[in-house]
């Protein structure tokens, strides 16, 4: 270090500037490739769907109360299959991957751990035992218009999530360690009791497994309805505390010496998260992955500050879900794989080669 | 909000009260009616052997760990302040920062701007400024788009401290800033520190295990010993034989200097024969 000070001031060297270019690109290329998914998972299937005439039919519809007519539209069984089975399936497709993805890249923020999932505190398990104990229990329940199982799965979620935290912060305030391992006790004993259940009722097995394994054959437009207020609003809470997770990304110490109180921004970030991944839960089952593989593709694309990865893991994600859901109608159409065996399936070999690219890069 | 040269400079250095102050881990007590005045612009070195509190003293200092007793920054208890003005006041650099994987360096001292912003809002004009002049005084702006993670630890060592300078305060507190530094480059961020407190009558608060470096940049040392300060004052005074034979169990020969005095370990004869 020589002694000269202040002066001058360089300009940015050209790495920076390619890397800043990069950044502000990519949300774009993202949002991009969520439309393009969506019109993809909408095109194919038994019916094809040309997206012209699918982009027309949505452009009619919603010009429509301002008097304005589009040409091109789909008539009949081909508006029917739009409206009423591809579209509901696609936008819930979007909506569970982008809360899931955004979960988990928010779980691993708070953690500062890079193998959290949105699963981590007991939220799998707590939604797994819910669903079970509706399955094996109270089969073909439903509230009004709304099935028991996605109540249960969500309540159960929540009850998870909430019981972790609980007996973290009896145990050890609100230290990132502790409540790890309270998710850890909480997530095995709820996942023994779901066993149990399930042992006793040895009938409902297959359904079950469904569930677990994640599917979205089923979706309707009341799915989307159930799960979006909480998900938007958990979404919209995890983008704002972008900034601050990224303060919390050099420690407690160096975060309260910045103003923040680590404590409190853990919580509300777990709290959204969980919220979401509940919500996503409550409509899909267990998918698998996505939460953990997408944030680290974010943050591959975007580089580690939360601000950029969390709005980037969301627009992937939901892309992602939605070619996931594509794929596991078409491999073995007309039959159709759980979804959850697509994620993994694409997803750890594209884990793996990320890894594999990352470490001879460095 | 300021702008313009004070925006860079920061509104100068502030005197540091500690009266009484207290503190436990569990049920050992760690730091027992400890009294410290800094002067403002001054260099204040805490010394002391191993567990001696020096650490907890810096952290009850900022308000991280409980305490009794008072903290006063210019006359104001530091307890009532508002976190975030606080933070605008008192800025730290631990022994050990947490350096964040695939963040840049820019990005990492842009952190600095915190309390001064809206933590959710975007950094504004401002910040960015202050981050630019902060990160060319201390040469980092050729390393603005390298991850920290990267850097070297002298590199790194110098992005802490621009973090700590983009916050403006009116305090640095140092947990040992040369722990993980070679000793050229402890020199050098030493150096830079001093440089920076009398360009901008920064008050430095920091603690240093290596005697000779305390001795010949702090301008004022308080030997902490068993939670107690045994010693406060000028590095001459502190700094004696029989006080490092006392308090540290050393044998060592202590050498004036032109800039204060060095200590000379020296191996003693018995331990030959043991």
């Amino acid at each position: 270090m020589t002694a000269t000070t202040g002066g001058t001031r360089a300009a940015p060297p050209a790495g920076t500037r390619r890397v800043r270019r990069r950044t502000t690109l990519v949300p774009w290329g993202a949002g991009a490739a969520l439309v393009l998914a969506m019109l993809g998972g909408i095109w194919v299937g038994a019916l094809p769907l040309p997206p012209g005439a699918v982009v027309a039919t949505l452009a009619d519809r919603a010009l429509g109360p301002l008097g304005v007519e589009v040409p091109g539209g789909l008539e009949g069984t081909g508006a029917a299959v739009l409206l009423q089975l591809r579209l509901p399936r696609v936008v819930l497709a979007a909506l569970v991957g982008a809360g899931l993805a955004i979960a988990g890249a928010a779980y691993q923020g708070v953690f500062r751990n890079p193998l959290a999932d949105p699963y981590l505190l007991g939220a799998a398990a707590g939604a797994g035992l819910g669903a079970t104990l509706v399955i094996a229990y109270a089969p073909g329940t439903s509230l009004g218009p709304v099935g028991v199982v996605p109540l249960a799965a969500f309540a159960g979620a929540l009850v998870g999530v909430g019981s972790a935290l609980a007996l973290g912060t009896a145990a050890g305030g609100s230290h990132s360690a502790t409540l790890l391992l309270a998710g850890v006790a909480v997530a095995s004993f709820l996942a023994a009791a779901q066993t149990l259940v399930q042992q006793q009722n040895t009938d409902d097995l297959r359904e079950v497994y469904g569930w677990l394994l994640g599917q979205l054959g089923r979706a309707q437009w009341s799915d989307v309805v159930l799960v979006l207020p909480y998900l938007g609003t958990a979404c919209v809470v995890l983008l704002l505390c972008g900034r601050a997770l990224d303060v919390l990304a050099v420690g407690d110490d160096e975060a309260r010496s910045l103003g923040v109180h680590p404590g409190r921004l853990r919580l509300l970030v777990i709290v959204a998260a969980s919220l979401a991944t509940a919500s996503a839960v409550a409509v899909s089952g267990l998918i698998g992955f996505v939460g953990l593989v997408v944030p680290h593709i974010a943050r591959r694309l975007v580089g580690g500050s939360h601000a950029r990865v969390l709005p980037v893991a969301l627009l992937t994600g939901g892309a992602f879900l939605v070619l996931a859901d594509l794929v596991a109608r078409v491999v073995l159409a007309p039959a159709e794989l759980p979804i959850g065996v697509v994620t993994a399936f694409v997803g750890a070999p594209f884990f793996a080669g990320l890894l594999w690219t990352g470490a001879r890069r460095r | 909000m300021d702008g313009g040269a004070a925006a860079v400079t920061g509104p100068g250095g502030a005197r540091v009260e500690v009266v009484g102050l207290t503190a436990a881990y569990g049920r050992t007590r760690v730091l027992d009616n400890v009294r410290l005045d800094v002067a403002p612009g001054g260099w204040t070195a805490v010394i002391g052997p191993n567990g001696s509190g020096k650490s907890t003293l810096l952290r009850s200092v900022l308000g991280f760990h409980p305490h009794a007793g008072q903290v006063r920054v210019d006359g104001v208890p530091t307890t009532g302040m508002p976190r975030r003005e606080r933070a605008r006041t008192l800025a730290y650099a631990p022994q050990r920062p947490v350096v964040p994987e695939g963040v840049t360096t820019g990005d990492y001292v842009t952190l600095g701007r915190t309390p001064h912003r809206a933590l959710l809002a975007a950094p504004r004009t401002v910040d960015r400024q202050v981050v630019a002049d902060v990160m060319a005084r201390l040469e980092l702006t050729e390393l603005a788009g390298r991850f920290v993670a990267t850097l070297s630890g002298g590199e790194q060592q110098r992005a802490v401290l621009a973090r700590a300078l983009a916050q403006q305060p009116r305090v640095l507190l140092l947990d040992e800033p040369t722990a993980a530094l070679d000793l050229g480059h402890a020199q050098q961020v030493l150096d830079l520190v001093d440089r920076l407190r009398r360009q901008d009558g920064l008050t430095v608060l920091s603690t240093l295990h290596d005697l000779s470096l305390a001795g010949q940049y702090a301008d004022r040392l308080a030997l902490l010993s068993q939670g107690q300060v045994v010693a406060e004052g000028r590095p001459a005074d502190v700094l004696t034989a029989e006080a490092l034979q006392s308090h540290y169990g050393a044998r060592a020969e202590v050498v004036p200097g032109p800039h204060g005095p060095a200590v000379l370990p020296l191996r003693g004869p018995e331990r030959h024969r043991a």
